[in-house]
Formats: C-alpha cells, sequence, structure tokens
C-alpha cells in the first residue's frame, strides 16, 4: 500500500529529471536558470518529505500504478533516504549557486556547450542520486546506479584535456564493471528468489551458495563505484581533474550513492548472511583506505589531489560500521550507533568534502596553480577561502562541534561497546594524518611574503560565501544532532537509531 | 544436458572470458570489448533464467525478459559513452591507452605513486 503523502516520493525522483530536460531544451544561455530554479523547488519537495517522515514516524512509501511488488516496483523514503535526499540537494544546490560564475550566461558572450552540458549533467547527477535512494527494486536501482555513472563521468572531463579525458575514461571502466558485477549479483537472486523487491527479498534470503555469490558480485560492484580501497584508483585523477563544482558534486555525492545500496543490502536484504569474517573484511579495506589515503594525501603536491586522496581516506570511515555494527550474539547486521554514526559520517563528508572542493577551486582561480609548497600569502589574499577550509577540515579530523565529530564519536562509543579496540586506533591515528594533511595546507597558506600576493584573477565573495556556508553547515550541524532528536527509523529494519544517537551523543 | 543447464554454462564461459580480458587488457578497447562479452554472458543468464521460470502454455517467465532489454539499452549507452570518450582521447592525445597519461601543463606535476 501507498501511505499519504507518498506521490511526494514521485515528485523527488522525476522533478530533476524533467528540470533536465527542461534546461537541455532551453539552451547554455537559460539552463542554469532553470537549474537553480528547479533546486529551490527541489528544495521544497525534499523538506515535504522529511516533515511527512518525522511527523507521521515511519517510512513513505509510493507503488508506482498501485501494483504491488514482485509485480509492480516502490519508492520509499526511509531515514537514510531523506538524510540522503536533503543532504544530495543542499550540496547540488551549493554547486549550482558556485558554478554560476563558471558555466553561468555571461553578457556579450555565445553560449557555450560546455556550459549546457554541465547544467544538464548536474541535474542529472541530482536526479539519479534521488533514484537510488529511493528505490526498493534492485533492477530499478541498477538503472538509477547507471544513470548516476553516466551522468557523473562526463562531469569529469568538461575541459576536454587529454589528461581529464584518460581520468573519465579509467573512471568509466571501473564503473562499467561494477555496474555489470551488480547486475549479475541482482539476476542471481531473481533466479533464486523470485523478486528483486527489497523488502520480498529480505523475507526470502536463505544461506545458501547462490546468496553468498550474488551478495559478493553486488557488493564487489557496488565498491568498485565507491571507490573503496584497493578499487580507488580512478578517483584521485577524476575528481582532482574536473571543475571545482563538478569535483564537489562528485566527491560529497556520487560515490556516495552506491555506498547507500552497500548499506541496504547488508543491513536491509541480508542482515543475517553475514559473519565476523565478512564484516572484518570490509572493515579492514576501510582502515586500509584510511590509512593509505591520508598517508599519501599527505605527499601530495596539489592541493585538489590532496582533497582527492583525503576522500579515498574518508570513504574508509564509512565502511568501519560493519564491523562495528555486527552482533556476535544474534549474528546479525544490528543497526545501531554504529550504522548512525557511519551515516553522520557520510553527511559530515559530504559537506566538508564539498567545501573543500569549492575553496581549493577558488584558490586555485587565484593564484593560477594549485601547488600546496606555493600557497603561501593565500590566507591574506583569500581569508574566506582559507577559513573555509580550514573549518571543512574540523569537519574532517572530527573535532567538536562538528558533525565529524559526533560521527566518529558514535564509532569510536560503538568500537568500545563491542569491545573492538583495534578499529579505535584506526580512528584515532587516521584523525592524526588528516590533521596532518588539514594543517599542512593551512600553514603554507598563512605563511608570510615579502610582497602581498596579487591574485591572477580576483574571486568573487560571494563564491567564498558558499564555500564558507557548507563548511559553517558541517561545523554546526554537530550541535544538531546532539539535541534530542525525534526517533525515526533509519532503515527499515526498525531501530530507533536517532534516539539511541541523542543518548550516545550526551 | 538440458537446454537450460547447457546455456546456462555458456552464459557463464561468457562471464569468465569477458571478465578476464576486462581485468587484464590494458588497452581500453579491449577492456570494452570484454564488457560487452560478460554483458552478453548476464543476459544470456537472464535467458536461462526467464525459461527456467517457464510454466504451462508459457514460455518463459517474463520478467526477465523485460529486464533483460533495460540491461541491453544500458549497456548499450554505456559502451557508446566509452568508445565516444575513446575517440576524443585519441583525437587529443594520439593515443588511445590509459598508462601515464601525459602532464598537459606544467603547473600539474604528477606525484602519484
Amino acid at each position: 500500500m501507498s501511505t499519504s503523502g507518498g506521490a511526494w516520493l514521485v515528485a523527488a525522483a522525476v522533478w530533476p529529471l524533467i528540470a533536465m530536460l527542461s534546461g537541455f531544451a532551453s539552451g547554455g544561455r537559460h539552463a542554469s536558470r532553470v537549474a537553480l530554479v528547479s533546486m529551490g523547488v527541489g528544495l521544497v519537495i525534499v523538506v515535504v518529505i522529511a516533515v511527512l517522515v518525522l511527523a507521521g514516524g515511519e517510512p513513505l512509501v509510493y507503488l508506482l500504478g498501485g501494483w504491488a511488488p514482485p509485480l509492480g516496483i516502490g519508492l520509499r523514503a526511509d531515514g537514510l533516504a531523506v538524510v540522503m535526499m536533503l543532504t544530495t540537494v543542499v550540496v547540488i544546490g551549493s554547486a549550482g549557486l558556485y558554478a554560476r560564475a563558471d558555466f553561468g550566461p555571461r553578457a556579450g558572450l555565445p553560449e557555450t556547450r560546455q556550459s549546457l552540458v554541465f547544467w544538464t549533467l548536474l541535474l542529472g547527477v541530482w536526479g539519479a542520486m534521488n533514484l537510488v535512494v529511493l528505490g526498493r527494486d534492485l533492477f530499478n536501482l541498477y538503472v538509477g546506479l547507471e544513470l548516476l555513472t553516466f551522468a557523473a563521468v562526463p562531469l569529469v572531463c568538461l575541459d576536454g584535456r587529454g589528461e581529464t579525458l584518460t581520468a573519465a575514461l579509467r573512471y568509466l571502466m571501473f564503473a562499467l564493471l561494477g555496474s555489470v558485477l551488480y547486475l549479475l549479483g541482482a539476476v542471481l537472486l531473481y533466479g533464486a528468489y523470485g523478486t528483486l523487491d527489497i523488502s520480498l527479498l529480505a523475507e526470502r534470503v536463505q544461506p545458501e551458495p547462490v546468496t553468498w555469490a550474488a551478495a559478493g558480485l553486488i557488493t564487489a560492484g557496488l565498491l568498485a563505484k565507491t571507490a573503496l580501497f584497493p578499487l580507488h584508483l580512478w578517483l584521485p585523477p577524476a575528481h582532482a581533474g574536473a571543475p571545482a563544482a563538478a569535483s564537489a558534486v562528485l566527491s560529497a555525492l556520487v560515490v556516495k550513492g552506491s555506498f547507500v545500496l552497500v548499506i541496504r543490502l547488508w543491513f536491509e536484504v541480508m542482515p543475517g548472511l553475514w559473519n565476523v569474517a565478512a564484516t572484518q573484511l570490509l572493515g579492514v579495506l576501510g582502515a586500509g583506505a584510511i590509512l593509505y589515503g591520508s598517508i599519501l594525501a599527505l605527499r601530495q603536491k596539489r592541493l585538489k589531489l590532496l582533497i582527492a586522496y583525503s576522500t579515498v581516506a574518508q570513504i574508509g570511515y564509512l565502511f568501519l560500521m560493519f564491523p562495528l555494527a555486527f552482533d556476535v550474539g544474534s549474528a546479525r547486521l544490528e543497526p545501531g550507533i554504529a550504522l548512525t554514526g557511519g551515516l553522520l559520517q557520510l553527511v559530515s563528508h559530504a559537506l566538508a568534502k564539498g567545501a573543500m572542493f569549492m575553496a581549493a577551486g577558488l584558490i586555485a582561480v587565484a593564484l593560477g596553480h594549485d601547488r600546496v609548497a606555493d600557497l603561501g600569502g593565500v590566507a591574506r589574499a583569500l581569508p574566506i577561502s582559507v577559513i573555509a577550509f580550514g573549518l571543512a577540515g574540523v569537519s574532517l579530523v572530527g573535532l567538536p562541534p562538528s558533525i565529524g565529530f559526533v560521527a566518529k564519536w558514535l564509532l569510536l562509543s560503538a568500537a568500545i561497546a563491542t569491545g573492538q579496540w583495534w578499529w579505535t586506533m584506526v580512528l584515532i591515528v587516521g584523525s592524526l594524518l588528516t590533521s596532518g594533511y588539514v594543517i599542512l595546507v593551512l600553514m603554507r597558506s598563512m605563511s608570510p611574503l615579502a610582497d602581498p600576493l596579487r591574485p591572477v584573477v580576483q574571486v568573487a565573495r560571494s563564491r567564498e560565501a558558499i564555500a564558507l556556508a557548507l563548511s559553517l553547515g558541517a561545523l554546526l550541524l554537530g550541535l544538531v544532532a546532539l539535541a534530542p532528536a525525534p526517533s525515526v527509523s533509519i532503515i527499515s529494519t526498525g531501530a530507533v537509531a536517532a534516539e539511541t544517537l541523542a543518548g550516545a551523543g550526551r | 544436458m538440458t537446454t537450460v543447464t547447457l546455456f546456462g554454462l555458456c552464459g557463464a564461459i561468457l562471464v569468465g572470458l569477458g571478465l578476464y580480458s576486462t581485468l587484464i587488457h590494458p588497452q581500453p578497447l579491449r577492456k570494452l570489448i570484454g564488457f560487452n562479452l560478460l554483458g552478453s554472458g548476464i543476459f544470456l543468464i537472464f535467458g536461462v533464467i526467464a525459461r527456467r521460470g517457464a510454466w504451462s502454455g508459457v514460455g518463459g517467465d517474463p520478467v526477465p525478459q523485460a529486464l533483460v532489454i533495460t540491461g541491453i539499452v544500458v549497456a548499450f549507452a554505456g559502451t557508446a559513452l566509452a568508445a565516444g570518450l575513446l575517440l576524443r582521447l585519441f583525437e587529443e592525445t594520439g593515443t588511445a591507452t590509459l598508462e601515464s597519461p601525459r602532464a598537459v601543463d606544467p603547473a600539474s606535476d604528477r606525484s602519484e605513486p
């Protein structure tokens, strides 16, 4: 049955795509206006959904055409979907406002193909993200994932240089391989259980070889798309080579789309299928990502590559939730504070990394380069951008009161509560390394120059303000997360995680 | 051996060949062809599962048949995008490999391991 208000889910899924098509049809001169207006409307839609879910205390469901699964497909907004949709619309909207100067209409100049493509793809990423978080049918989700990939890959090579084309092509190869592995897993599940609906599959799956094979294939495919170490090779050149607004969206959102599906598969479809080894393996890969990504970030000579490697590291934190949420007694993944911590890490990284890439983009424009060693004097020339970078860094490191602090605190508490001390070491070392590269950049940019720095290009204060707003958001959301929250189940399998969150925060 | 088993095995072999060439070959074009082979294997498995779900009067379960059409369209779109990128890469740089991309401007000194 569709719940009342379920039709809003259709609006959330379809509205960005309508905007994408009308932006495309209206041409490069008007695409930016269409995109920005539609993002405003989209924000309203998502807020309405959030209010309905909070007020009702249970997920919104919409069955397309009134056909119930397994025949039809459903859309469903639970806590995870609402949080993801809110984060998505905020980051996409900020990236849109930020990108107006690069891709917006300019008086007296002809419209460019690049700007038309940028706005179309930006709206495409938004629509695909909403589809991926709302979808309940594994094949429908596959189409959403592909939409996400096809919108994200060309964003990497908008400038058409050989270097970025290579990065885009490598990204596409990883993504295509990931998606066919996912598809193979999905078809095996359909062959065994006769349905692709997440809720129905959760009732029907049995611990048997075909399920393990399917789960392994789907997970491997999704990890390639999420760029978890050691499948991260495509990420740094792709995210560092894209235009700043696109980097922000790619790093903040696109890799999270496939991660949401990992959560759905592990926590919702087959929470009882896993054992200690499988969950620890994901945790080990996450720990590898944290250490490897952070150390390489420290060694980068270019600011955007440094931030991209930081993304590799921060993705690792997301995967620590799996060993921490595994309850040895019942041999199930239990949604609790570990899941909540991972989810907050997702939001924290989305906001902070969006802000960082935007600030780095402005610094690169103003200096004409982004060599970390030659950042001297930037703090004086572009103080707001450097502050935005620093505040975003605070959230990545996990200092209070940022939301990154709450996320890492919850993960730490879960590690201590379950007696898995080795993950606390990873969390602490990871935070130290993160503060290392953040402080490195801040020190370089604050080192004084004999002559005051003369920016090659003047950057608008309003663009710096957007980066600052995102990083302030990441900083101050931590205070909101500590307040007692209304209880909403994060995923459909129960667990009033928001309540535990409020309890653990105090 | 039943038809279903035979075609299932064929699908598995195609998946294996495709996976091998996608992972082993460094040239993107070969990877792309491997991806298509892998996709064909999966679509064949879709067909096998449709046939296995046959009941009296119906030759096969229609759901996988519907899915496979969408799957083919998506795989085609992915292939077209990759081929387009590859052609553009060849126009820009004169090579079509993913090995050691040239630094285009001196400002972008790469420091990857």
